[in-house]
């Protein structure tokens, strides 16, 4: 018997940070504009001292306004997509459930494309303008899972393939709801549109929206991991959870809750990216096993060093054009899902 | 060994429970529990459980049987606490079951399902320790007391050795000894069984049921029991409820209970019982008549 400790969990946090430390200085490195590791490493420096004038090189400025911003945003938005499906995964007892499959994210995107409609016609105060569309966005990421959840059910039981189904159909119809209010109302490019929709994490972030992402995630994440010692009961199933000491009722509604705001803060700041909270949780599952105290943790650490090593593919690999990041999670994170797939049926 | 594994007292809940372990009062009551089953409410019920009583003390094995569709299941939700009766209680220890909080009602009621398969593979041991989430808060991890009373718990069911085995490369008995550990982890009052012979070999039914006999005297928890075991039922019980859609015929000793007519008509097939060398009553199907 080998009981969890907070010990090994700090050890196996600790490693993981350290890899996205790693991850995160080759990603700066790596662009359309090469810069050599020890201009980057003086630039670090001076960005972390505050002395941004101090900054030497000719690429100081790509490194410290446009691709660290960048990579933080891929670290939250990787982390809040993991953590979701992960504990997607747990509630609804489906290994295949994430906010993608299960069409929350594009809840969450016309959640948030309706809020930019409506915003120029709504008389808000600038102070909170940037909260309307991750607002728009969770709204739409909460009603999203509700529907999903109730279409899902039969005979009082959640019922898996159900679930797919209701899901898969539910994000074809958003995501076409989306396409029409775009062309027919903004007329706006609708190549920009695509990109978005595939996911897009060049967008650069008013300073309130950085914290209101910040904090929703913490606050969500921290939501979420109260009930990971619950979610371990859950599955085996809601029954036996309940006689276990489990309050199933309480435990979904944090959850939907507070996997419906990291997914609606996600998606208004970078789109629909796919694949990472599907995928990211089974590979933690794999290394760690599934005991949620571990996996919620190591899930978010997970999520964040594979969305910035995509991001940074998308960035590079057809430089000095970009691909969506949407795009490659899907070319990268569907072969690996097949693999799983065979491996547990064989 | 009961003494050693209970909880050191922290509340006023807890000094009830050491009292009523002691004691051989009345621990189990339900008085006049009836249910009603229906998809929606504008039509009849599909199913109906008529008001049903029994009592029992710490230490007693009661038996549920019936035929299937009788409310044997729904009778044992209901002790459980899962279901809310239409009408009369469920008392445990003086608290209506069905009122307690979960975390409160799994510090008392543990239940053993047919196993319901596990999402993602787990170790026994794992298992065994999910035995102690009632006592622990959300975000606690583990003590060595908790890993203490899940060992303990292990070693009242002989699994010890299965400890470090997954839960799916197991047989059918050693899953159940492993359930049964997990139940004996909560470390209850009453211990509620739906059909945990099913699937077991005859070899692994009597071991099963020897060792529910054996903790219900050591550790004096007030075991029910749901199955279609009609001999092991009168060979281990002390008190018999007989259930046939979803009224209660009888309640009694095996003995009081096992008459040839009575279990003729409720189970719809020629019998013939008898007095085995146990003093407890044998039933066998009468075929060829």
């Amino acid at each position: 018997m080998r009981p969890l400790t907070l010990w090994r969990l700090l050890v196996r946090c600790g490693i993981l940070a350290v890899i996205l430390f790693v991850v995160v200085i080759v990603a700066l490195k790596f662009g359309a504009v090469p810069v050599s590791l020890y201009g980057l490493g003086r630039d670090l420096v001076s960005v972390l001292l505050r002395q941004t004038n101090a900054i030497s090189s000719d690429y100081g400025m790509i490194i410290s306004d446009i691709r660290l911003p960048r990579i933080i945003l891929a670290i939250f938005v990787g982390a809040s997509l993991s953590v979701a499906g992960t504990s997607f995964q747990a509630l609804l007892r489906n290994p295949l459930a994430d906010p993608y499959v299960l069409g929350v994210s594009s809840g969450a995107a016309l959640g948030a494309v309706l809020a930019l409609i409506a915003e120029p016609h709504l008389a808000i105060p600038p102070v909170f303008a940037a909260l309307f569309t991750p607002l728009g966005a969770f709204l739409g990421a909460a009603a999203t899972i509700t529907a999903v959840y109730f279409l899902g059910r039969r005979e009082g039981q959640i019922d898996s393939g159900t679930l797919l189904l209701a899901g898969i159909i539910s994000a074809s119809f958003l995501s076409a709801i989306i396409m029409f209010l775009m062309t027919t109302l903004t007329g706006r490019d609708l190549h920009g549109m695509t990109f978005w929709l595939m996911g897009d994490l060049s967008i650069s972030l008013q300073q309130n929206l950085r914290w209101v992402l910040g904090i929703g995630f913490v606050v969500a994440t921290g939501a979420i991991y109260t009930t990971a010692a619950d979610l371990n009961l859950l599955l085996a199933g809601e029954k036996e959870a309940m006689h276990l000491g489990v309050d199933v009722p309480r435990v979904r509604l944090v959850v939907y809750i507070a996997a419906s705001i990291l997914t609606g803060l996600a998606v208004s700041v970078s789109g629909v990216i796919g694949y990472v909270g599907l995928l990211v949780p089974h590979v933690m599952r794999l290394i760690f096993g599934s005991d949620h105290r571990i996996l919620i943790p190591t899930a978010a650490f997970g999520g964040a060093i594979a969305l910035v090593i995509a991001d940074t593919l998308a960035r590079t690999v057809v430089a000095p054009n970009e691909l969506p990041v949407g795009a490659m999670t899907a070319l990268a994170g569907a072969p690996l899902f097949i693999y799983l797939l065979r491996r547990r049926l064989a | 060994m009961s003494g050693a594994t209970r909880t050191s007292p922290s509340s006023a809940a807890q000094h009830s429970v050491d009292a009523s372990r002691a004691s051989g009062e009345i621990r189990l009551s339900v008085e006049q529990v009836s249910y009603a089953y229906s998809p929606n409410p504008s039509q009849a019920p599909l199913f109906t459980l008529e008001a049903s009583s029994f009592q029992a003390r710490a230490g007693e094995i009661v038996a549920v049987l019936g035929p299937n569709a009788s409310g044997k299941s729904t009778l044992l939700k209901l002790i459980a606490g899962a279901l809310e009766p239409l009408s009369g209680r469920v008392l445990l220890d003086g608290f209506v079951t069905h009122t307690l909080s979960p975390r409160m009602r799994a510090q008392r009621i543990a239940m053993v399902q047919q196993e319901s398969p596990l999402l993602f593979p787990s170790r026994a041991w794992e298992f065994v320790l999910q035995g102690r989430h009632p006592y622990g808060r959300s975000l606690r991890f583990e003590t060595e007391r908790d890993v203490a009373i899940a060992r303990n718990a292990l070693a009242q069911v002989g699994a010890e050795h299965l400890s470090d085995r997954w839960m799916d490369q197991i047989s059918g008995g050693e899953k159940q000894r492993v359930i049964l550990a997990r139940a004996l982890a909560q470390q209850p009052l009453l211990l509620l069984l739906d059909e945990p012979t099913l699937h077991l070999d005859i070899g692994a039914q009597v071991d099963l049921l020897e060792t529910l006999r054996r903790l219900s005297a050591e550790n004096r928890y007030t075991v029910v029991v749901v199955t279609h075991e009609l001999n092991l039922a009168a060979e281990y019980s002390d008190q018999v409820v007989l259930l046939q859609r979803g009224k209660s015929l009888r309640v009694g000793s095996p003995a009081a209970v096992y008459q040839r007519e009575l279990l003729e008509q409720v189970f719809q097939t020629p019998l013939s019982v008898e007095l085995g060398s146990s003093g407890r009553p044998r039933v066998s199907v009468l075929t060829g008549t």
